[in-house]
């Protein structure tokens, strides 16, 4: 009957005039600048240490992490996770590329790469968690749904219009990441070859599958991943917020469940089947920067699946409780 | 006011409701014409919000039937909804929309409804001075005529207000009563819920009256209400000797504790010493023969309505009986 579009355009409209954007483009530009000068600070004092020699830093990077592998206070899995990042600096050095050039595309890989799992998730938490919850809370929700417009298609009108601001977030956040840090680092970097395609086996870094893809290139690639996670837990975020109906409680839980993850990913190694926690499989940058994987056996491919199963799940949860609840209050 | 061969716009067949492992609503049913005001009275917690709700589906009934101009609500929504307009409790709107905006918002939501529709409604409720400004700055009562705004933008045939005038003044409940009755007058169904007897009397043509989730009673507000009463108000100087003589007769019971038997309204207005009787209509006048004979001044003398509390009783009663 009626057709999605005017609905999308509805909650496109609610979702501007809520100001929920502006806040997240605000936050943006407070923090990427604070970010951009704790960066210029450790960037000037490398260059006083070592006299702007980047080789030198590594090498003493290197050779700190090295001297640590002997100590016996220090565990297991810290000493694997040293060893395959001295086997990848290594690799840096011997073709001759400073992975941490200090420049505005460098900064905004490093910037999203440390943001996937906790600061992105976070400002799409703001649109997603009172998407539904929030017409709940003022009552609206009564003015939404006595229209001659079935109730699926309202939810969808709101699931379309969430993607389209998860998509415009990251964007976002790589445009002021790039802008702002360009100020104070320059705006070149584009070209710069970044290593990826490390195979991890044990402790071994397997080196056989190791291209070099220009920082552009790059960039795309970890857009792509940060987007995918986004969406992910933009959709468990709707699920939430259709699920409960206070604003408060949806962000509660949301938060909870991403600093669980956090928390898990620094000390759940040995518990095997956490991997199956949408949450430990936010950072997916990593498989592309080649780090240790939180616990053995998580592949990119691997964390691709859990999170699109989740995510699967929660719209599934969420058109056929929406559809079918009564609204009592 | 019209007669039953108008259209049954709302046909509500034995509705039942259980939520959880309690029914809230025992088997409702009634029919709403075009043309008429249709009173929905019940007290607070009697289940009158839940029935309405089912009405526009935001709740599923757990048996029965409710249709609108032929449709199905509960499974053909997208057809019966377009005949529905609606006010489900207060009217909450954007607050951080204009009221324009508010209006638009659901006009995109019907097809149908373009601009020229939106100013008609805005004319029609008297808010073209405000109508740009955002709802958070807006009184209740301009809520409640935006809410009416939303109601009327389809062109409904039927409306459904949720106690339209909780929350006005009395000039904004006179206005809101004289607005209800000119939408009816064009042919609109009104249906209207109140836990306020004098109001359904006031506004109503037919009246369904419900208790505990069950209808109690369903027809003409004249029939149902207004021939019920048997109070009357007795304003005589001296009161004491006033009060004396009505004790003696025996077609008049005097009221110890009036304040326990009427509404506020009627209390409020009524003079300190004044007298109230329970006394049948035809014995009212012998009773004021007898205080003149008796040198008794009468200043005023007036029959009024029970409490909705008495009404109740009366109806339970008469179910017994029968």
């Amino acid at each position: 009957m009626s057709s999605l579009w005017p609905l999308i355009q509805n909650e496109t409209i609610k979702i501007v005039k809520r100001k929920r954007f502006y806040v997240i483009l605000l936050v943006l530009l407070v923090l990427v600048p604070m970010f951009t000068y704790a960066q210029m600070k450790s960037a000037e004092r490398s260059r006083d240490k070592f006299n702007s020699d980047w080789r030198l830093e590594l090498q003493q990077r290197i050779t700190d992490n090295e001297s640590s592998l002997s100590s016996d206070r220090i565990p297991d899995e810290w000493k694997r996770y040293r060893m395959i990042f001295i086997q990848q600096m290594r690799y840096y050095l011997e073709h001759d590329v400073n992975p941490n050039e200090p420049n505005g595309v460098t900064f905004t890989r490093e910037f999203m790469n440390n943001s996937i799992s906790l600061f992105i998730p976070l400002m799409i938490m703001a649109i997603a968690s009172d998407i539904v919850s929030g017409e709940r809370t003022t009552g609206t929700i009564k003015m939404l749904l006595t229209r001659p417009v079935k109730r699926w298609k309202v939810l969808l009108s709101k699931l379309v219009a969430l993607l389209m601001f998860i998509s415009l977030i990251v964007v976002s956040a790589y445009i002021i990441a790039y802008l702002v840090s360009g100020l104070a680092f320059g705006y070149a970097g584009f070209n710069l070859p970044i290593f990826t395609g490390f195979t991890i086996v044990g402790s071994e870094v397997d080196m056989s599958t190791v291209q070099a893809v220009p920082q552009w290139k790059y960039l795309l690639m970890q857009g792509g991943l940060v987007w995918y996670v986004g969406v992910c837990v933009g959709m468990l975020a709707f699920m939430v917020s259709v699920l409960v109906r206070s604003t408060a409680a949806s962000i509660v839980i949301m938060m909870a469940a991403l600093i669980a993850g956090n928390i898990l990913t620094n000390m759940a190694s040995a518990w095997n089947s956490a991997k199956y926690l949408f949450m430990v499989n936010l950072n997916l940058t990593d498989y592309l920067a080649g780090n240790l994987p939180p616990i053995e056996g998580m592949t990119l491919n691997f964390s691709l699946i859990v999170l699109a199963v989740w995510a699967a799940l929660a719209i599934l949860v969420s058109f056929s409780v929406f559809t079918r609840r009564d609204i009592l209050n | 006011m019209n007669g039953k061969s108008s259209e049954v716009v709302l046909s509500v067949e034995h509705v039942k409701k259980k939520i959880g492992r309690k029914w809230i609503i025992h088997d409702v049913t009634f029919d709403v014409r075009a043309g008429e005001i249709f009173g929905f009275l019940g007290p607070n917690g009697a289940g009158k919000t839940t029935t309405i709700r089912m009405l526009v589906d935001l709740i599923k009934p757990t048996s029965g039937m409710i249709k609108v101009s032929g449709y199905d609500v509960n499974r053909q929504q997208e057809q019966a909804l377009r005949y529905v307009g609606s006010i489900v409790e207060n009217p909450e709107m954007y607050s951080f929309l204009t009221g324009w905006e508010n209006l638009e918002h659901f006009a995109r939501m019907q097809k149908g409804v373009d601009q020229a529709r939106i100013t008609e409604v805005v004319d029609l409720v008297g808010m073209n001075r405000r109508i740009h400004d955002k709802v958070s700055t807006y009184s209740l009562g301009m809520r409640q005529r935006l809410g009416i705004a939303q109601a009327l933008l389809g062109r409904p045939k039927l409306l459904i207000l949720d106690e339209p005038t909780n929350g006005l003044d009395p000039k904004g409940i006179k206005e809101m009563r004289q607005f209800i009755q000119r939408l009816a007058a064009e042919g609109l169904a009104v249906f209207v819920s109140s836990h306020l007897l004098s109001e359904i009397q006031l506004l109503c043509d037919r009246v369904a009256i419900i208790s505990s989730g069950r209808i109690l009673a369903v027809g003409e507000v004249e029939e149902l209400i207004s021939g019920s009463s048997d109070l009357v108000i007795w304003d005589l100087q001296p009161a004491a000797k006033g009060k004396q003589i009505l004790e003696q007769l025996e077609a008049c019971q005097v009221v110890e504790h009036p304040e326990e038997e009427l509404d506020d309204g009627i209390l409020a207005g009524m003079s300190s010493d004044a007298i109230v009787t329970r006394m049948q209509e035809h014995a009212t006048s012998r009773t004021v023969e007898r205080l003149v004979r008796e040198g008794i001044e009468i200043r005023a003398v007036h029959r009024i309505n029970p409490t909705l509390e008495q009404l109740f009783l009366q109806m339970t009663e008469g179910e017994n009986i029968e």
